[in-house]
């Protein structure tokens, strides 16, 4: 099944070895751009689409030239869960109770 | 311009990802070429942003998560491309749902890919998208055994052309 994957790690899909990649420097959680951003949203599906139906060799990467439109602290911030995932509370856990 | 890959992601996290090269047996290029025109093909899209359905779908696993916070659920949901936005929950620990559950097409664009449709660019969408949650256990191994080969059945039936994935 031909592929494109859309992400905000495109050096570590190349790393993966994924046929087909398209780059966003956008938050976690956000593929395809702002909320209700529809000019956004199409330019990078477009982009994936044009990649998936054109790219002619494997390892085809090209990035979507956009910056996010949010401050970097603000975009950082927003983009993670309300508490920690259950594995980042574990590693917290484990390194206090190496300090103890 | 070049994506800096790791813009938002905590520094602690980058080792995890950065440098490890293909997962073991996986560093030859797999490469299926994509045969028909764009606007002649069925496209299918598929995230890994936790998306379900609140009425008639289980969300994923997040109490076996919490229990065992190395196992992520290797399930998958479909999503009919008539489904509103208002009918989909989250279920990802990893991530905030604010902007998804406002606005689910910034991770699974359905609505968008239909715009293409009528626009002649692409030829059709499939009726069933494909959701899953991206937080895995590092052996995939539910994932290679059960998870892909089923979902690449459903695209199959789907008679999908292409698949669009979209990492959360």
């Amino acid at each position: 099944m031909p592929t494109v994957v859309v992400t905000m790690m495109p050096s570590v899909a190349e790393e993966r070895r994924a046929p087909r990649i398209v780059g966003v420097e956008f938050p976690f959680g956000h593929a395809f751009g702002m909320p209700h951003d529809r000019a956004m949203q199409r330019g990078v599906l477009e982009l994936a689409l044009r990649l998936l139906a054109g790219a002619s060799a494997f390892g085809t990467r090209v990035d979507f030239d956009l910056e996010w439109p949010v401050p970097l602290r603000e975009a950082y911030r927003a983009w993670q869960p309300k508490e920690p995932s259950p594995i980042v509370k574990k590693f917290i856990e484990a390194r206090r109770a190496e300090r103890h | 311009m070049e994506v800096d890959s790791y813009r938002f992601l905590p520094r602690s996290f980058r080792p995890l990802y950065e440098g490890r090269g293909a997962f073991a047996g996986e560093s030859e290029p797999v490469w299926a070429p994509f045969a028909k025109r764009l606007a002649d093909s069925r496209i299918a899209l598929l995230t890994s942003a936790g998306i379900h359905l609140k009425a008639g779908q289980p969300a994923f696993d997040l109490d076996g998560e919490r229990a065992r916070p190395e196992w992520g659920d290797p399930t998958w949901r479909v999503i009919a491309a008539s489904t509103e936005p208002d009918a989909i929950g989250v279920a990802h620990l990893h991530i905030n749902e604010d902007d998804l559950l406002a606005d689910p097409e910034i991770a699974l664009p359905m609505r968008g890919l239909d715009q293409l449709v009528s626009e002649g660019l692409v030829g059709s969408a499939v009726g069933e998208h494909l959701a899953v949650m991206g937080y895995q256990d590092r052996g995939l191994d539910d994932w290679r055994r059960t998870t892909a080969p089923a979902i690449l059945e459903h695209l199959r039936a789907q008679e999908a052309d292409g698949l669009v994935l979209a990492p959360a």
